[in-house]
């Protein structure tokens, strides 16, 4: 193996995988000099006057050095948590939905709480990719490659959980409209099938949104690659016994993904008009994706689901789980690599969780108002929901319920600890959010459950209720979903450019034809 | 690629000419040599940057981009198509009364539609995207310049490709030249 090409070298040390050289100046006043208040004065939204090619070597650095050990760690642990996930999946295709926890009372459970907790998920990624992009806010480069790569993950390990609750897999294709010998059809009266339109064409359209974005990329990563290659005879191989460079198979593969993008202004002119159109049309579709979930229970008579608050109710708790899981996952990969402090600053610390707090005080006012609604409305049984099978504990009065414990859970964590935000201090805290988010995604998990449990339990009619109580095997899919997300994360964070790396150049000052000379 | 042009250059190694490309140090260098090249009306020629420089379409003279048109013609067609498919499913092909709704009860085909919609816009808009740049395109005369292949980071580069009528070599590097260009050099078929 040949000495480190000089560009590798300065991708290291950019990337935080040599020692920096640099200590990060933290102000007492304006943090690492973004928190600036004065509205005159424009934060820098890329710190330490990086360079083009600065930005460069930082992001293509994560893909070509190798990563730090607890990269392999991690990776190892979320494999064999997302393999434990598989061998449940397979054990319930094999057996059958029985391995479940759930009862003729209780019919849903884990599952569509999983379901709806990880489709939610993904919602922040296309809020942050189309939303903020609509809306201007220069801010979302540098969080929004991450952020759409996490919403794809969520939306598959959300995918999984219909796609295997339905007893008689061999039937799955049903819930597609496909010419059969039988001459049947969907419902396309059914709110459960728009669910398959709205996640499929969800997951569909982030993909490519995802993908094209990287375009640009992919086509750098490709053009060092063989840059490097160009640069010296030798470099280090696939395998030591195999001559193919790790350079020529990046050429490869980067190059056919990069499907030859040379960068013209003339191919960019249509780029970002296709980009714009794609974040003008996913900005309804996130928006009509929540909504049609909730629509699932809207649209039932069941006391707790039948409700008109429900669509935006779900939307503004989505893009409250998904942020937190943003941020759960940028604070430690920031710490991991140090140099991405650069590019996601205290100010982008700062903004998101602004947007923890508005989202979360939403999902509170949700809440209060499903109870206002129970006594305004003088629905005896919407009352019986909200007052005694949610609120008050079994311990206190007979006609309490036993699931209360969730629901203060769920208000603890989803209205009360966002709360902290109202201060400075925790806004721009990595640490503290990191806690808060933690909560929030606890929480969210809980509001599904809350929503899907214990409105099931407590039916019309005494005969329907029941407890729900979760099998091994329902603990054990659900973490190993969480698994799969953090796999196929990692894994992100290593073979693809974690930043856009096009976009943050072109929000960078010395990006400007007019200012400079 | 065949071309139709006049005249055929060669380099002094005896290889056709594709065309003739320099280097910009800033946006700004190269904006302001696009300016140029617009105005003494060059036709074939394309300026490659990392990022979508501010602007660039109007200094190069570019026309608007057809893609937005195209879509949201295929997007509507698309979302009309997945009506008229779930309209022929619950009236006709597989007709049956649920919740005594009608059968043609349009309310409840909405969201469908509308996901059908969205579907059809965003392969539309990447899938016209490329068709208008001829992509996938995985080989190109100037992926050969190794320097070419620092646009990718940090360089600015204008070509002029040598089907252009106004393509002269010692001419045009002259104006390369008078517009802060360097590193001018021939590109090979």
């Amino acid at each position: 193996m040949s000495a480190i090409h000089p560009d590798e070298i300065n991708a290291g040390r950019l990337s935080g995988a040599l020692p920096l050289d640099r200590p990060q100046p933290i102000d007492e006043r304006t943090g690492d000099g973004t928190l600036i208040d004065d509205p005159a004065v424009r934060a820098p939204l890329v710190l330490n006057n990086r360079s083009f090619h600065d930005i460069t070597n930082t992001v293509c650095g994560y893909v070509e050095q190798k990563p730090g050990g607890w990269w392999y760690i991690l990776l190892f642990l979320a494999a064999n948590i997302a393999g434990l996930g598989t061998l449940m999946i397979v054990y319930l295709l094999v057996t059958g939905v029985g391995v479940w926890g759930l009862n003729n009372r209780v019919d849903w459970a884990w599952d569509i709480t999983n379901f709806v907790f990880w489709i939610g998920i993904g919602h922040a990624g296309t809020l942050i990719s189309a939303i903020l992009c609509l809306l201007k806010q220069k801010w979302r480069t540098s969080i929004n490659r991450a952020a759409e790569a996490m919403t794809i993950f969520a939306v598959i390990c959300a995918g999984t959980f219909p796609g295997i609750h339905v007893g008689r897999m061999w039937f799955i294709w049903m819930v597609f409209p496909i010419p059969n010998s039988n001459a049947i059809w969907p419902n396309f009266k059914s709110p459960l099938l728009w669910d398959v339109f709205a996640v499929s064409t969800y997951f569909t359209v982030s993909a490519l949104f995802w993908f094209m974005g990287m375009i640009p990329d992919l086509a750098t990563l490709r053009d060092r690659a063989v840059l490097r290659m160009q640069a010296s005879k030798d470099g280090p191989t696939v395998l030591p016994f195999l001559s193919l460079r790790v350079d020529q198979l990046r050429a490869w593969i980067y190059g056919f993904l990069a499907l030859g993008w040379r960068f013209s202004s003339r191919h960019w002119l249509h780029y970002e008009k296709a980009y714009l159109l794609l974040a003008g049309v996913s900005t309804p579709l996130v928006l009509s994706v929540h909504s049609i979930v909730s629509f699932d229970f809207a649209t039932s008579v069941l006391p707790g689901w039948h409700t008109t608050i429900f669509p935006p109710y779900f939307v503004a708790g989505a893009i409250f789980g998904g942020f937190a899981m943003v941020l759960l996952l940028m604070i430690p990969a920031r710490e991991l690599y140090p140099n991405m402090k650069d590019f996601i600053t205290l100010r982008h610390m700062e903004n998101m969780a602004k947007i923890l707090l508005v989202t979360g005080s939403m999902v509170g006012f949700a809440y209060a108002m499903e109870f206002f609604i129970a006594w305004y409305s003088a629905n005896q049984y919407e009352a019986d929901v909200f007052i005694w099978n949610r609120v008050t504990p079994d311990w206190l009065h007979p006609r309490g319920a036993p699931y209360w414990w969730a629901y203060w859970a769920m208000i603890f964590c989803n209205v009360v600890t966002p709360q902290l935000f109202w201060f400075r201090k925790f806004r721009t805290s990595p640490l503290w959010i990191f806690v808060v988010c933690a909560f929030v995604t606890v929480g969210m998990w809980f509001e599904r459950f809350v929503i899907i449990v214990t409105s099931l339990h407590r039916a019309f009619l005494p005969a329907q209720w029941g407890m729900f109580f979760p099998s091994i095997v329902d603990i054990m899919t659900f973490v190993g979903t969480c698994g799969i997300f953090m796999f196929l994360f990692l894994l992100f964070l290593k073979f693809l450019p974690a930043f856009a790396m096009s976009e943050i150049k072109n929000v960078t000052p010395q990006a400007s034809p007019h200012d400079h000379h | 690629m065949a071309r139709k042009q006049s005249k055929i250059f060669k380099t002094p190694t005896g290889e056709t000419v594709y065309g003739m490309m320099a280097e910009f140090a800033t946006p700004a260098d190269v904006y302001h040599a696009a300016e140029k090249f617009r105005d003494a009306g060059f036709k074939n020629w394309d300026l490659y940057a990392p990022f979508p420089i501010h602007g660039i379409d109007e200094a190069m003279g570019l026309k608007t981009s057809r893609v937005p048109l195209l879509t949201g013609l295929i997007g509507l067609g698309g979302a009309g198509v997945g009506f008229a498919f779930q309209y022929w499913v619950s009236v006709y092909g597989y007709a049956t009364v649920v919740q005594g709704k009608p059968l043609g009860a349009w309310q409840a085909f909405v969201p469908v539609t509308f996901e059908i919609g969205v579907l059809f816009t965003a392969f539309t808009a990447l899938i016209s995207m490329l068709a208008f740049n001829t992509l996938p395109m995985w080989y190109h005369p100037l992926f050969k310049k190794s320097r070419f292949l620092r646009v990718s980071d940090d360089r600015f580069v204008i070509c002029v490709e040598s089907r252009d009528p106004n393509f002269d070599p010692a001419k045009t590097r002259q104006m390369f030249e008078s517009a802060k260009g360097y590193n001018i050099d021939l590109v090979e078929e």
